[in-house]
């Protein structure tokens, strides 16, 4: 998919700049105010996603994310949000001159990126620049060590991700009287995967995790056929079967569960994409049922994520919410936030209003969004999410949940 | 590791080399019959692969149900790149064939970018989750169905160029090209049919592969390369080779999981395959079935 670059350069006008100057205009007029009031008045909010490249089917649902934002909060209470948007196109490289390029057009804030590459290097704009950036998602926990002042993350470091996957298996046997001793861990064989499953091996014992992991498996990140790494997971005999996985991987590899019969008593990813997502669901019908995947992930508890689920419902009736749309909505949410209390576009002012934050109404799980003094959210927790009746649904922790977990899960045949 | 796991592994293995025997046939009867290497060949079966989708998709077609119409069609496509672009370059140096080939694959390859875009698309059969199971074995349904298949059309290919007019002709032009000519027989259609079973071959092939495998247009580089390591292998020409030459490398291809006492990175499974080859050349460079040259 090719997406259309926005005209740059002094003196343009996007289409989405006249629209959004037509607008103010309007409002002028009917509020009769003089034109410099309301031009201080407007927050200018850049973000950065890859809505082209390899990440790009992810980069855009991160926009919708960023989309519906401004008209949500002005109902909240939350006016005057202008969201400029630049491309990423997956490339740190990219990423760093369209952060630029964003500070040009009178960017007050940025928001993004996605990945941590991108990430790194927008930070290190933005903190020479002195421009505040809300990070949506990024994983990578150096972005956050470095002392950055600029620099706000509001999403699990790789290591908190992982901890929380793993506490949450814990929780999972508990709540279901359940207690598997033993599992097999099949894992891609990139840098992601790598990563979390080090992470594991770091953490497992630590959090107390019951299950002990006898296996692990890799496989190939292009691998076109898993019936022989599915056939060896099988021959562990294991009680469950824990997955790191991309959404490709998944689909094939539960698909070749079914064909071996291979029924363990549930597949859980401790924090993975795939088996939470569309695509994933669709493929699979009935056998995406009962996967499990511990997450960040939006609260259906929390009134706001609600009303954002319902505003994404009727944009996009085909597409499913995911952690990445409210993820990106959260990062806006925040900078909006810091610009009512700061009442001011002055970076300085806002980058220490963003310090100060403390925001109990929001929309993914966890508790109030803060930030310590390096520019983390440590309140953010992952959910577990139960895939039910081909949707994800909160399962855990038992404040934020909408049904109760299923575990031991149905065998293949056993579903109706 | 219990007994049962290695039986069902190596099972899996023959009946993907099976498809794999099918889509090198391809390569093989080409070259074998007009000494033109087919570079294109990977290009040609996810084209295979991409029509046996639209049908699946848009028209709820099943891929065996689809399988005659997707060879008819890759017949038709082979045979008319044969008459208008290949048989011009039946007689200059190899390099340039080469290159021509080379060609006609990347301009495949961009094409089905623009038509379906980068993604891997997988096809829905309601089989799909099907196995069906023999005392310790479970057999995916899905492989037996392609398995057989493949084999069936191998056995109906060694049938034409064995008992039929026709296939014997072209066997002929292969055996000796002056003679051929030397009794009147027409070369330049034989050569075309033959382009065109050839393509037939591996459009079924993909047919019966995208049961097996998500379909992307990048795929096909890995699939000419599997081609040229199974045709080798089984010896360059030979059909029943071809056919081989395939179970092979299925079975090779499932060392790695045999192999439990041993840590083997997943991206070293080509290296089995890629291990067989080199072992063949070493000892038998005409390969299994191969004549010495």
């Amino acid at each position: 998919m090719v997406s259309k670059k926005e005209h740059s350069g002094p003196g343009a006008v996007s289409r989405r700049r006249f629209l959004a100057g037509s607008s103010a205009a309007a409002a002028l007029m009917l509020a009769g105010l003089p034109i410099g009031t309301r031009a201080a008045g407007t927050l200018k909010i850049g973000v950065l996603l890859p809505r082209s490249g390899h990440l790009a089917l992810i980069g855009q649902d991160c926009q919708r994310g960023a989309d519906l934002a401004p008209p949500l909060l002005s109902d909240l209470g939350y006016k005057g949000i202008e969201l400029i948007s630049a491309d990423t196109e997956s490339n740190p490289d990219v990423g760093r001159t369209q952060a630029e390029k964003l500070i040009r057009e009178g960017a007050h804030v940025l928001v993004g990126t996605f990945d941590s590459g991108t990430t790194a290097a927008v930070a290190q704009v933005a903190e020479q620049k002195g421009i505040p950036f809300v990070i949506n998602i990024a994983a990578a926990p150096q972005i956050t060590e470095q002392g950055y002042k600029y620099t706000f993350r509001n999403f699990p470091t790789g290591p908190m991700l992982v901890k929380d996957g793993l506490v949450l298996m814990n929780t999972l046997f508990k709540a279901t009287g359940s207690s598997p001793k033993t599992a097999v861990l099949m894992h891609v064989n990139d840098t992601f995967g790598t990563s979390m499953l080090n992470g594991i091996k770091a953490l497992a014992s630590k959090v107390g995790l019951v299950t002990e992991i006898k296996e692990y498996i890799a496989y190939d990140p292009k691998a076109k056929d898993l019936s022989v790494e599915v056939a060896k997971a099988k021959s562990v005999g294991a009680d469950i079967h824990m997955a790191v996985t991309r959404l490709n991987d998944a689909i094939l590899m539960v698909r070749e569960m079914v064909k071996q019969r291979y029924e363990p008593m549930g597949i859980i990813s401790p924090g993975s994409p795939g088996m939470y997502e569309g695509q994933f669901l669709k493929a699979l019908g009935k056998y995406s049922d009962y996967a499990i995947t511990n997450v960040p992930w939006f609260d259906p508890r929390q009134e706001m994520a609600v009303e954002l689920g319902r505003a994404f419902t009727k944009q996009y009736p085909d597409l499913l919410f995911n952690l990445n749309t409210g993820f990106t909505f959260e990062a806006v949410l925040i900078a909006a936030d810091a610009f009512k209390r700061a009442g001011s576009t002055n970076p300085d002012e806002l980058a220490a209003a963003l310090r100060t934050t403390n925001l109990d109404k929001h929309v993914m799980v966890g508790g109030p969004i803060q930030f310590n003094d390096k520019g983390q959210n440590v309140n953010i927790r992952s959910a577990t999410l139960q895939n039910r009746d081909g949707l994800p649904r909160v399962v855990l922790p038992e404040s934020s949940a909408e049904m109760a977990p299923v575990f031991p899960v149905p065998g293949w045949r056993d579903r109706g | 590791m219990p007994f049962d796991f290695y039986i069902n592994i190596l099972v899996a293995g023959v009946l993907n080399g099976t498809v794999y025997g099918l889509m090198a046939l391809g390569l093989s009867v080409i070259f074998g019959v007009m000494r033109i290497v087919n570079f294109a060949h990977g290009e040609m079966m996810v084209m295979g692969m991409y029509a046996a989708f639209m049908l699946n998709v848009w028209l709820g077609v099943d891929p065996l149900v689809a399988l005659p119409f997707v060879a008819l069609a890759l017949f038709a496509f082979g045979f008319g790149l044969q008459t208008t672009i290949i048989n011009r370059f039946i007689n200059v140096p190899e390099h340039q064939q080469f290159l021509l080939l080379l060609a006609v694959g990347i301009i495949l390859t961009n094409a089905m970018i623009l038509l379906f875009g980068p993604d891997a698309r997988a096809i829905q059969v309601s089989y799909a989750f099907d196995s069906i199971e023999l005392g310790v074995l479970v057999i995916d349904k899905v492989r037996i169905y392609a398995a057989g298949t493949a084999a069936i059309i191998a056995a109906l290919l060694f049938g034409f160029f064995r008992y039929t007019r026709m296939g014997k002709a072209i066997r002929a032009c292969a055996d000796n090209f002056l003679g051929a000519q030397v009794i009147g027989l027409n070369i330049k259609l034989l050569y075309a049919v033959t382009f065109g079973i050839g393509a037939a071959c591996v459009g079924a092939a993909g047919t019966l592969i995208v049961m097996l495998v998500d379909v992307h247009p990048h795929l096909a580089v890995d699939f000419t390369l599997l081609a040229f390591v199974i045709v080798i292998v089984g010896g360059l020409g030979s059909l029943s080779g071809a056919l081989i030459g395939g179970i092979l490398v299925g079975v090779a291809e499932t060392l790695p999981a045999l192999l439990t006492f041993v840590s083997i990175p997943p991206s070293m499974k080509s290296m089995f395959s890629f291990a067989l080859l080199i072992l063949i050349l070493l000892v038998r460079p005409q390969g299994l079935l191969g004549k010495k040259a």
